[in-house]
């Protein structure tokens, strides 16, 4: 699995880089920035409560293409 | 037939009228075959088109054997849009051919739209560009089945998107056909999976379906007679700036750099730098466009990129830091304005580049710059700021002594010539 944002539906509320540091960093502006490792099955449980907190549900969480 | 060929139409009079472009060359294959009721399987024209090894001219270079079948593998009828938007500032040669060779470009579609079984074909052209539109029209009406109920044609019509630099991508214009504003969308879904009213749908350049006109007639091996091995058959350039007679350059891919110059009436003194592949694409120093070759695969080598076919001549006499600031500037305002890397980044890029030519930057705004550009690539919904982060990157790089200078020294006497990069007029209220 992997997380992934969809930049116009995000609002930069950076719940995700509370929830999930180990894949998501801010930019300068509070942008997540994805880090695309896979996420291992021990952080699939955060990864998928910080894509269910997320007020604009632009955060998901994905099957590896 | 060597060149040309896409404008092989242009020195004959009339050339938008059918006869003159039936005169020129000949009626299709498949209108022939259908006459005759012998219609060839739809399969074949997918496939003289994967041998021929034809790229999209759009800007991207995805092979158009490859999206057919995906558009064909998809759920529900299919759905043809031939994008003639060209928002690239220094691009002309879509309008060219919808204005001056449209039955080619119907040709081609109509040809994707058989292959497909399509059901309908959507010309997307610049609303403000009435001379397409009505050439389009015109020709459109002239065509033998245009319009007849029951007739196998799939129907057509032509749709004006408004101008912007964004609004000719993709996903923009497959949601304004379907009545949304003229933005990029998030993908997936792809349009080839979900497009015009949620059909499987072909987006692809005027250029590109112009050269399956040409394909469907004369086939795979004739149209890679010429080019490279990599990148076959000819390719339309749109020459601007410092050359002595710019304009539309039908060229051989992998003909030199030098050959398109001399086609463009030679250089206006010596160039300071090129700019390849409009306002996403890179620069290159003068000195190093000499040996370069009119591909994908060498200008991107040296850091520019064929992409829709742009070069612009930058010449000495420019000040090539007013000229980076002036397009950031512009490249800031045609952000969508949807994905918050894309504006943010776009304007502390566009910010940082004019401090820097005031010379009132601070300290570190170089590496601010370069910092930003990496930060903005890959984080919008489209292409957009990863094609401004190229252009100011290449910039930097190509024109770091002019940048110093300004860092240090604050405007030049050429800051105030006229720009050589062409911009849109700006339309703006003074307060």
């Amino acid at each position: 699995m992997e997380v992934r944002v969809d930049p116009i539906a995000c609002k930069a509320h950076g719940l995700c880089a509370e929830l999930l540091p180990e894949r998501v960093s801010l930019d300068e502006w509070g942008y997540p920035i994805i880090d695309g490792r896979p996420v291992p099955r021990e952080l699939e449980a955060l990864a998928r409560r910080a894509a269910d907190v997320c007020p604009t549900l632009a955060l998901a969480l994905v099957r590896r293409a | 037939m060597s060149l040309p060929r896409l404008l092989a139409g242009l020195g004959v009079p009339g050339a938008t009228t059918l006869a003159s472009h039936e005169a020129v060359h000949g009626d299709l294959p498949l209108d022939r075959a259908r006459r005759s009721g012998r219609l060839p399987a739809a399969g074949s024209l997918v496939d003289e088109i994967r041998l021929s090894g034809l790229r999209g001219r759009g800007g991207a270079g995805f092979p158009l054997a490859t999206k057919l079948t995906s558009v064909a593998a998809g759920r529900g009828r299919p759905i043809v849009v031939v994008n003639g938007c060209e928002g690239e500032p220094a691009s002309e040669k879509d309008r060219v051919l919808l204005e001056r060779v449209p039955h080619l470009v119907i040709d081609g579609a109509t040809a994707c739209a058989r292959a497909l079984d399509a059901e309908r074909i959507f010309y997307a052209i610049d609303a403000d560009n009435a001379a397409a539109r009505w050439a389009l029209e015109s020709a459109i009406a002239e065509r033998p089945d245009a319009g007849r109920r029951g007739s196998s044609s799939s129907a057509s019509g032509v749709v004006g998107i408004p101008a912007g630099y964004v609004s000719g991508q993709e996903t923009a214009v497959v949601n304004f056909i379907n009545g949304g504003r003229p933005l990029p969308s998030t993908t997936p879904p792809m349009v080839f999976e979900r497009g015009v009213s949620r059909r499987p749908t072909l987006v692809t350049n005027a250029e590109t379906v112009a050269q399956v006109g040409l394909i469907a007639r004369y086939g795979a091996e004739w149209f890679r007679e010429i080019g490279t091995d990599q990148e076959p058959g000819s390719a339309l350039v749109s020459v601007s700036g410092g050359v002595l007679d710019p304009g539309v350059l039908e060229v051989e891919l992998g003909a030199s750099v030098d050959s398109l110059l001399a086609g463009a009436g030679g250089t206006a003194g010596r160039p300071r730098a090129f700019l390849f592949g409009g306002y996403g694409g890179g620069w290159v120093d003068g000195s190093q466009a000499s040996g370069l070759a009119i591909s994908e695969r060498s200008l991107r080598q040296a850091g520019g990129m064929l992409g829709p076919g742009v070069v612009v001549v930058l010449p000495e006499s420019a000040c090539p830091v007013t000229e980076t600031v002036l397009v950031a500037g512009w490249l800031e305002r045609e952000s969508a304005g949807q994905c918050g890397p894309c504006v943010h980044g776009l304007a502390a890029i566009a910010g940082a580049l004019r401090s820097i030519a005031d010379g009132r930057a601070e300290p570190d705004a170089m590496g601010h710059l370069a910092r930003w550009s990496r930060l903005v690539t890959g984080r919008g919904a489209c292409g957009h700021p990863d094609g401004a982060a190229r252009f100011v990157t290449s910039a930097l790089r190509v024109f770091a002594a002019e940048f110093a200078d300004h860092a240090a020294f604050g405007r030049c006497p050429a800051c105030a010539r006229i720009p050589v990069l062409p911009l849109p007029s700006r339309l703006a209220v003074a307060a």
